[in-house]
C-alpha cells in the first residue's frame, strides 16, 4: 500500500550547521508516528519541513501522491497545534474553531454546527463562548485541537503539545489525544521529547539524534530491540556494561562468559553488554543455567511494586548492573544490601554493541 | 508580503533615503551644481564666525545635559522609590513640556527675564539673550524625555537586591551608590545622549531667545532662509549630523544591553514609607512643577493680557490671528490637518511596516534595509531632513515635486521624522504576541491579512492609540522639520509662532502657542478615554 506521506533523502542546513541530514521516511496513513528525541536531533526540524515553514535544503517531500516540496504552507493540507497553543485571544473558543472555516465556501449555520460538533467531540461543547484566557491550559489545548481539525485536514502535526501542561493533566491528554485520533483516523506526527508519552501514544516511533533518524518501529520493538546504543539508552532504563567476544556466540563479561548473539562480530572485539534491569532475573539456585552470574547487593530502593538493586559482579568488582527485583521475590528471599546470591542474564535479553560507549 | 514591504520600503527610500543623499552630495558642490569636492567644508572651518557656532552649540548642549538629566533623576527617584502624594498627577505635569513647541519656553522666558522681565534681578546683570536663555528653555523642553527614559530605567529594580543590601548591612547612601545608580546606569546614559541630541539640534529656543549666539541650528536656518546658501545650509546640516548619529548609535547599544538587566525571577522593588524622605521628596516635585507650570502659566497671562509687564487689562486682540502676522486661524486649522492626517496615515504605515518587518519570513536582506531605513529618522535632525527636502522636492528633475509646498509633502514630511519612535513601540507590542499565529493562520487556509486584521490588529490596539497620540502631538508642535517646506496656503500653528516672534508681536506668538498646547492636552484626554474604554471592552479576553 502506498505510504500515505513519503520523505525521501531530507537534509536542511542553517549555514554551516546540519539540522536534518539525508532523512528517509514513509507514513501510513492513519497511522500515529511520533518523532522522538533529546533537545536539537531535528525532530522539531523536520515537522516544519513538512509542513512548509521552514523549507528542505534538499530533498522530497510526498503527501497524499503530491509532491509538495517547494509549496508554501498555505497550499499545503494539514492541520497544527503548538507547545503554546497560538490560540487567538480576542477570539471566543467558538470563533477559534470555526477561524479556518470562514470562507465562502460553507454557509453560517454549517459552520456553526461544524463548530459545536468538534466542541463536542473534545468535550467543552459549553465552553465555546469563553475566550482562551478563562479556560485551563487543557482546555486551550483542547480548543487548538479542535480549531486544527475543523478543515479536515489530511494530516495532523502536534509539536510538543503536551509540554505546557502539568503531570496529571499530561497523562489524561495522551489518552484523549490517542482515542481521537483512532476515532477520526487522521494521519499523525506528534513531535516529543518525553519517550513514556511517545511509548504510549505512537503505533511507530521515529528516533533521531543529531539530525539523523537511529530507528524506526513499534513501541515494543523499539523497546525491546534498539538499533544502537543511543536507541537503548534513550528509551527506559538500560544496564551498560564492557565486554569482550570471545567467539561466536559467547561475550567474555569480568570473568564469566555469557552466552549470546553476537551479531557476527570478531573475536578479541571490544563490545558494550545492554541488559535491562526488569531482565536480570534471580537465579533459583538448584541446577545451573546459563548465564549465572553471581553478585552482591549495594544498594537497594524500594520503588513500590518492586526493588532497584545496585549489584556488583561478586568476583569481579567492575561490573555493574541495575536489576528491578520483584518486590515478592526480595521478600521471599530475604534480600538485602550486602546480600549475594546469583542472577540469571537471559541470552536473548542481551544486546552487543560493537566498541565501548556510554558510561554511566 | 513583500511587495507591501517593498511599497513602504520605497517610500522610506523616496522621502528619506533620496533627499538625504542629495543633500550629502548639494554640501560637495558650488553655487552652480558643479561638483567642488570638499570647498564648502575647508570655507566653513576656515570662517571663525561659521564653525565658531560648533563650540557654542557644543557648550550649551553639554551644560543642558548636565542639568538636566541629574534634576530629571532626581524626580524620577521621587515618583518610583518614594510614597509621596500624587506622584500620578506630578507625572503629568512633567510631561508638559511635551505638548508645547519648543519655540514657548522661549517666549515665556523673554516675559519673566527679558528687558522688562519680572524677574530681571534675578540674573545679576547677564541677559536672557544668549546661553543662559538656551539653556533654560532646553532644560524644560527636554526634562519629560529624560525622566521618560530614567523612569523606565528605575522600574527595573530587583526587590532581592536591595534585601541583600540590606542583610549585608550596608547605609543607605551606600545602597544608593552601589545598587540604585549601577541598576539605572542605562537610562542614566541614554538619557544623556537623548538629551544632548535634542538640545543640539533644536531650533525654537535659539531661534527665539539665541539673541546673537549662534548655534548650528540656527545657522543653518540663517544660511538658507537669510542667505539663500544652500551650499552652505547643506554643509552646516551634515555636520549637524555627526553629533546626532554617534548618539544614536551609542543609545542604541545601551538600550539593547538595558534590556537584559532583568531576569525572569526578580521580583519588583516595593518602596517603604518614610516620612521625611517622602516629604521632602514632595517638596522637590513641587518645585519642580511650579517651574514647569510657571512657563506655561506665563506664556497665557501675557497672551490675554494688553501689555506685559506694564499693562495688565485682559484682552483678546491678541487672538486676532489674522491681522497678525503668521499664517492666521488659518494656520491653526492647518496644524489640526496635519497633525489628524499624520496620526491617521502615518499610524497605518508605521504598524503596517513594523508588522512586515517583523512576521515576513525569509527576505531577510529587503527586511534588515527597511528596518535600517526605519531607524535613520531618529538620527537625522528635523532642519537636515527639511533642508533636504528642499533640494529634492524643488529639483526640476524630480517627478515628485508637484507636491513642493503642499500638505501632502508635510504629512509625507512629519511621517518620516517620527518614524523611528512608532516603528519601535509597534515591533514592541507585536513582539509579545504568539509568533505562530501566522503559522496557525496558513495551515487554515486564511491569507495573512486576516488574521492582521482579526487578530493582531485588536490585540495590539493600545500600541497603536499610543502611536497614534504621538504623531499627532509632535505635528502639532513640530517646527524645525517644515520650517523650510511649507507654503502660503499650508503655514503651520507652529511656524505661525515663529513669524509673530519675528514681527514682534509676541503676545500673540504665545497666544497661538497655548493654543496648540490646549489642543494636544485635548487630544491627550481624548487618547486617554479610548484607551480606558478599549481596554474595559477588552477586559474579558485579556484577564482571566
Amino acid at each position: 500500500m502506498t505510504p500515505y506521506l513519503r520523505i525521501q533523502r531530507l537534509t536542511k542546513k542553517f549555514g554551516s550547521f546540519t539540522a536534518l541530514d539525508d532523512v528517509s521516511l514513509e507514513i501510513v496513513e492513519g497511522e500515529f508516528v511520533c518523532f522522538l528525541g533529546p533537545s536539537g536531533c531535528g525532530k522539531t526540524t523536520l515537522l516544519r519541513a513538512i509542513a512548509g515553514l521552514d523549507i528542505q535544503t534538499t530533498g522530497r517531500i510526498e503527501q497524499n501522491g503530491r509532491d509538495i516540496s517547494a509549496l508554501p504552507p498555505t497550499k499545503r493540507d494539514f492541520g497544527i497545534v503548538f507547545q503554546s497553543y497560538a490560540l487567538f485571544p480576542n477570539l471566543t473558543a467558538a470563533k477559534n474553531v470555526a477561524y479556518g472555516l470562514e470562507n465562502a465556501r460553507m454557509s453560517r449555520t454549517e459552520i456553526a454546527r461544524r463548530v459545536l460538533e468538534l466542541l463536542e467531540l473534545m468535550g467543552l461543547a459549553q465552553h465555546g463562548n469563553k475566550y482562551p484566557a478563562q479556560l485551563s491550559g487543557g482546555q486551550q489545548q483542547r480548543v487548538a485541537l479542535a480549531r486544527a481539525l475543523a478543515t479536515s485536514p489530511g494530516l495532523l502535526l502536534l509539536d510538543e503539545p503536551l509540554s505546557a501542561l502539568d503531570a496529571k493533566v499530561r497523562v489524561h491528554l495522551r489518552h484523549e489525544i490517542k482515542q481521537l485520533q483512532r476515532r477520526l483516523r487522521v494521519t499523525t506526527i506528534m513531535v516529543t521529547h518525553d519517550q513514556e508519552e511517545a511509548l504510549t501514544m505512537a503505533d511507530r516511533i521515529v528516533v533521531m539524534n543529531l539530525g539523523s533518524i537511529e530507528q524506526i518501529g513499534t513501541p515494543l520493538e523499539i523497546y525491546r530491540d534498539p538499533a544502537s546504543p543511543f536507541v537503548a539508552d534513550f528509551i527506559g532504563v538500560m544496564n551498560f556494561v564492557p565486554g569482550t567476544v570471545v567467539r561466536d556466540g559467547a561475550v567474555r563479561l569480568g570473568r564469566s562468559e555469557l552466552a549470546c548473539d553476537v551479531d557476527g562480530l570478531a573475536a578479541g572485539t571490544s563490545v558494550t553488554l545492554a541488559i535491562r534491569p526488569e531482565d536480570i532475573v534471580i537465579h533459583d539456585g538448584g541446577r545451573s543455567e546459563p548465564n549465572a552470574l553471581p553478585v552482591r547487593v549495594d544498594a537497594l530502593a524500594f520503588l513500590g511494586s518492586f526493588f532497584r538493586a545496585d549489584l556488583a559482579g561478586d568476583a569481579a568488582a567492575d561490573v555493574l548492573l541495575r536489576a528491578d527485583l520483584p518486590a515478592e521475590m526480595v521478600r521471599r528471599r530475604g534480600i538485602a544490601e550486602k546480600s549475594t546470591f546469583s542472577v540469571l542474564l537471559p541470552p536473548d535479553r542481551i544486546r552487543v554493541y560493537p566498541g565501548s560507549t556510554v558510561n554511566r | 508580503m513583500r511587495l507591501f514591504i517593498g511599497v513602504i520600503g520605497l517610500y522610506l527610500i523616496a522621502f528619506l533615503a533620496l533627499p538625504l543623499g542629495l543633500m550629502l552630495a548639494k554640501s560637495l558642490q558650488g553655487s552652480h551644481d558643479e561638483f567642488v569636492g570638499l570647498a564648502n567644508y575647508v570655507k566653513y572651518f576656515s570662517t571663525p564666525a561659521l564653525f565658531q557656532s560648533i563650540g557654542n552649540s557644543l557648550w550649551v548642549s553639554s551644560l543642558s545635559t548636565l542639568i538636566t538629566v541629574p534634576l530629571a533623576f532626581v524626580y524620577a527617584y521621587a515618583l518610583t522609590r518614594s510614597l509621596m502624594p500624587f506622584r500620578g498627577f506630578f507625572k503629568t505635569v512633567a510631561l508638559v513640556p511635551i505638548l508645547v513647541p519648543s519655540l514657548l519656553p522661549g517666549l515665556a522666558l523673554v516675559y519673566l527675564f527679558g528687558n522688562q522681565g519680572l524677574l530681571k534681578a534675578a540674573l545679576f546683570g547677564h541677559t536672557i539673550y544668549g546661553p543662559i536663555g538656551i539653556v533654560m528653555a532646553e532644560v524644560f523642553t527636554t526634562f519629560p524625555h529624560a525622566l521618560l527614559i530614567i523612569l523606565a530605567a528605575l522600574a527595573l529594580a530587583d526587590a532581592r537586591l536591595y534585601e541583600a543590601a540590606i542583610a549585608l548591612r550596608a547605609s543607605r547612601p551606600k545602597i544608593f551608590w552601589t545598587v540604585t545608580l549601577p541598576g539605572a546606569r542605562y537610562g542614566l546614559i541614554s538619557a544623556t545622549f537623548v538629551v544632548f541630541t535634542i538640545v543640539v539640534t533644536d531650533f525654537g529656543a535659539p531661534k527665539v531667545i539665541g539673541g546673537q549666539y549662534n548655534v548650528l541650528a540656527t545657522d543653518v536656518y540663517k544660511q538658507v532662509i537669510g542667505q539663500q546658501n544652500f551650499q552652505m545650509g547643506a554643509v552646516v546640516s551634515v555636520i549637524l549630523l555627526v553629533p546626532a548619529i554617534f548618539a544614536f548609535f551609542v543609545d542604541r547599544r545601551v538600550r539593547s544591553r538595558q534590556v537584559a538587566l532583568l531576569s525572569a525571577r526578580a521580583v519588583p522593588y516595593e518602596p517603604k514609607p518614610q516620612r521625611l524622605f517622602d516629604l521632602s521628596m514632595l517638596a522637590y516635585c513641587v518645585v519642580m512643577g511650579l517651574a514647569v507650570l510657571s512657563i506655561v502659566a506665563i506664556s497665557q497671562f501675557a497672551a490675554v493680557v494688553k501689555f506685559f509687564p506694564y499693562n495688565l487689562t485682559l484682552t483678546w486682540a491678541h487672538y486676532d490671528f489674522d491681522t497678525k502676522g503668521g499664517g492666521g486661524w488659518a494656520s491653526y486649522g492647518n496644524s489640526i490637518r496635519l497633525a489628524l492626517l499624520t496620526a491617521v496615515i502615518g499610524t497605518m504605515i508605521v504598524f503596517v511596516g513594523a508588522y512586515l518587518v517583523e512576521k515576513a519570513r525569509g527576505f531577510a536582506l529587503g527586511r534588515g534595509i527597511f528596518h535600517f531605513l526605519a531607524m535613520l529618522p531618529m538620527a537625522v535632525p528635523g532642519l537636515v531632513l527639511g533642508l533636504s527636502y528642499i533640494f529634492f522636492f524643488n529639483a526640476p528633475a524630480n517627478p515628485l515635486n508637484v507636491l513642493y509646498r503642499t500638505m501632502t509633502i508635510l504629512v509625507v514630511n512629519t511621517i518620516v521624522h517620527f518614524y523611528t519612535v512608532g516603528h519601535l513601540t509597534a515591533l514592541t507590542a507585536l513582539r509579545q504576541m504568539d509568533p505562530e499565529f501566522e503559522t496557525v493562520s496558513a495551515s487554515l487556509k486564511q491569507p495573512f491579512y486576516r488574521t492582521f486584521w482579526r487578530v493582531t490588529v485588536p490585540v495590539c490596539l493600545p500600541s497603536i492609540l499610543d502611536i497614534a497620540i504621538y504623531m499627532f502631538v509632535n505635528a502639532m508642535t513640530t517646527v524645525s522639520g517644515v520650517v523650510f517646506i511649507y507654503g502660503p496656503k499650508t503655514e503651520l500653528a507652529s511656524i505661525s509662532v515663529l513669524n509673530m516672534d519675528d514681527t514682534g508681536e509676541i503676545a500673540s506668538a504665545a497666544a497661538m502657542a497655548m493654543m496648540i498646547f490646549y489642543t494636544n492636552v485635548g487630544a491627550r484626554m481624548l487618547h486617554l478615554l479610548f484607551a480606558r474604554r478599549l481596554e474595559r471592552r477588552t477586559q474579558a479576553w485579556r484577564r482571566r
